[in-house]
């Protein structure tokens, strides 16, 4: 089964739940969905007997912090092992209003995958069981993965990217 | 409430339970694990688990390295199998920059990640052994594992964080040193291994003590997100080598031993077995090496031989511009999956063309699997439930990351 079968089929029973879709770098179909479809569409990716995509391989979010409203993105890539095929599916959620449904009651693993995305970026996942910190101590007060947290010296100016002619890179320094 | 009816059904010592804190630091764990254990005599009615006391903020640290100093990061994952993490992480960004390694480098690395992959399995098996009171087992096998990590010594100068290999191949050819450790290991491991099994394969005690401790079925081994030896174990033959062969695996000859129970036995016998797998596949790879470089030939990203760096123009610019960070690098989104001592060792790397990852999510199996570990002894004795965990073979490093 090839992307455009497994875009077909999606099209074909989930009708307007995709709001984009293609074929990334690294030629795994991916598709972007909403927060009000994702457990939905996940559900369908996990039960259609044409689809099956039964395990959940990895859920963890970016951060993209100039792009107003999409802010955060969180990454499901699930997998197929009957006909081995993956699918990465996207949903982008602002950051002031990081709620998205949990999907522990899809796949057991979800648990503490989501405590870590949670942990690290903020992203509330409702329905969860136990959505605290996994891996900070639980007294921190930030979302360290966020891009406004910097490593290490914010001034530095030695890596000033337009002097290395890299485009679109203007001011991304080491940072 | 569950608690309650637990304890219920129970004698409990003076109608009380007993909280007891296993960890963090415990010398039956192996590592840094807390279990706040809830116990009733000496059975465990529930376990919570507290992980991320070595956290080292891997996925951050990541956003502010050049992609070749990532690579020492990618050694404290699960640094019982490190060459496995290193290679993962070179194809991982080899897939990004497009690169074609030679044959020969590939089957090389291959040799280096089953050689890790039989060091990996040594300790937790004989660690098993040691847990059930056999530590005969584990002092021959630790003397093994050394001969192994002479072989990472002689390859890239370290053992135990190895930082092997390079992005586009190796850093230096097999030395003669290697292929003399090489053979003298394929001809005497695998009786000293089978002097290893004849202790504890059919020993009444060993399987007394294993079988049916810390039991999980395949539906939901598969739910929690296992991989690896635990999954097969519980009799899912998923293999990341076969269903997405890397570094030419494809080409090797080799079997998915799958247990039943998925028990502490089964999870041990399956481990036993894919050593003798690992050493098959070795021997095919070492005995049909093909001609070739030991490296790709991309000297954007590969460093040139030293001496041309102190001669020649051309090799000082490239090897500036590598170890400044000036390589370059295509946008992307990458996700690259190797098959780790633990299970599928997955990369994921977003890339904005910039000279540090954009974002990069380690899957790291341990952390996955380990979460079924409070369900996998609820009910059991508390020595069963350690030997559950070492048979689980959870890496601190790799779970906290």
């Amino acid at each position: 089964m090839t992307s455009e079968l497994i875009h077909a089929r999606i099209e074909q029973k989930r009708p307007s739940v995709l709001i984009g879709s293609e074929t990334a770098y690294d030629g795994m179909l991916t598709v972007e969905t909403t927060r009000e479809h994702i457990h939905e569409f996940l559900k369908f990716l996990r039960d259609d007997e044409e689809l099956q995509f039964n395990f959940l391989t990895t859920l963890c979010a970016v951060h993209y912090p100039d792009d107003p409203g999409r802010e955060l993105a969180v990454i499901y890539h699930l997998h197929n092992w009957r006909q081995n095929l993956r699918i990465r599916v996207k949903v982008f959620l602002p950051v002031e209003d990081p709620h998205i449904p949990t999907v522990t009651t899809l796949w057991l693993t979800a648990n503490w995958m989501e405590r870590e995305t949670y942990d690290f970026f903020g992203v509330i996942f409702d329905g969860h069981p136990k959505l605290t910190r996994i891996l900070n101590v639980d007294d921190m007060d930030v979302f360290p993965l966020r891009k406004e947290y910097k490593l290490e010296d914010g001034t530095r100016t030695d890596k000033d990217d337009r002097f290395f002619g890299r485009d679109g890179h203007e001011g991304r320094s080491f940072d | 409430m569950q608690v309650q009816s637990y304890f219920s059904q129970l004698d409990s010592i003076d109608g009380e339970l007993a909280t007891l804190n296993l960890g963090p630091t415990h010398p039956a764990t192996h590592g840094i694990f807390q279990n706040v254990l809830k116990m009733n005599g000496e059975r465990i009615v529930s376990a919570e688990p507290t992980i991320g006391y070595i956290h080292r903020a891997f996925e951050k640290l990541a956003e502010r390295r050049p992609y070749n100093q990532i690579t020492p990061i990618t050694d404290r994952l699960n640094y019982c199998s490190s060459p496995i993490n290193n290679m993962g992480w070179h194809m991982t960004v080899e897939k990004l920059a497009k690169i074609d390694i030679p044959k020969r480098a590939q089957y090389m690395r291959v040799i280096v990640m089953e050689l890790a992959r039989i060091a990996d399995h040594l300790i937790c098996n004989s660690v098993i052994g040691v847990d059930t009171g056999a530590l005969t087992g584990f002092t021959y096998m630790f003397q093994e594992r050394e001969r192994i990590y002479e072989m990472y010594e002689e390859l890239c100068g370290t053992r135990l964080t190895t930082n092997v290999g390079r992005i586009g191949g190796l850093e230096r050819d097999f030395s003669p040193t290697f292929h003399k450790k090489l053979k003298t290991f394929l001809k005497t491991f695998p009786a000293k291994f089978e002097e290893f099994n004849q202790l504890l394969e059919r020993n009444r005690i060993f399987m007394d003590r294993t079988i049916g401790a810390g039991p999980i079925d395949a539906e939901r081994a598969m739910s929690y997100g296992f991989t690896g030896p635990n999954l097969r174990a519980a009799g899912i033959d998923y293999d990341v080598r076969v269903m997405q062969p890397y570094s030419s695996y494809e080409d090797f000859d080799f079997i998915i031993p799958v247990g039943t129970q998925g028990d502490t036995y089964d999870r041990f016998m399956v481990r036993q077995e894919e050593i003798r797998q690992s050493l098959r596949i070795i021997n095919q790879a070492y005995s049909n090496m093909p001609a070739g470089d030991y490296h790709a030939d991309v000297p954007d990203y590969y460093l040139p031989p030293k001496d041309d760096v102190y001669t020649k123009m051309e090799a000082l610019i490239y090897h500036f511009k590598i170890v400044m960070g000036e390589v370059p690098i295509p946008k992307g989104e990458v996700y690259h999956a190797v098959e780790g001592g633990n299970g599928e060792l997955g990369f994921y790397l977003i890339s904005d063309g910039g000279r540090q990852p954009y974002r990069l999510h380690f899957r790291r199996p341990c952390f996955i699997y380990y979460q079924a570990y409070p369900e996998m002894v609820k009910g059991s004795m508390l020595s069963d439930a350690i030997l559950t965990m070492s048979s689980m073979n959870v890496i601190a490093g790799e779970l906290d990351a």
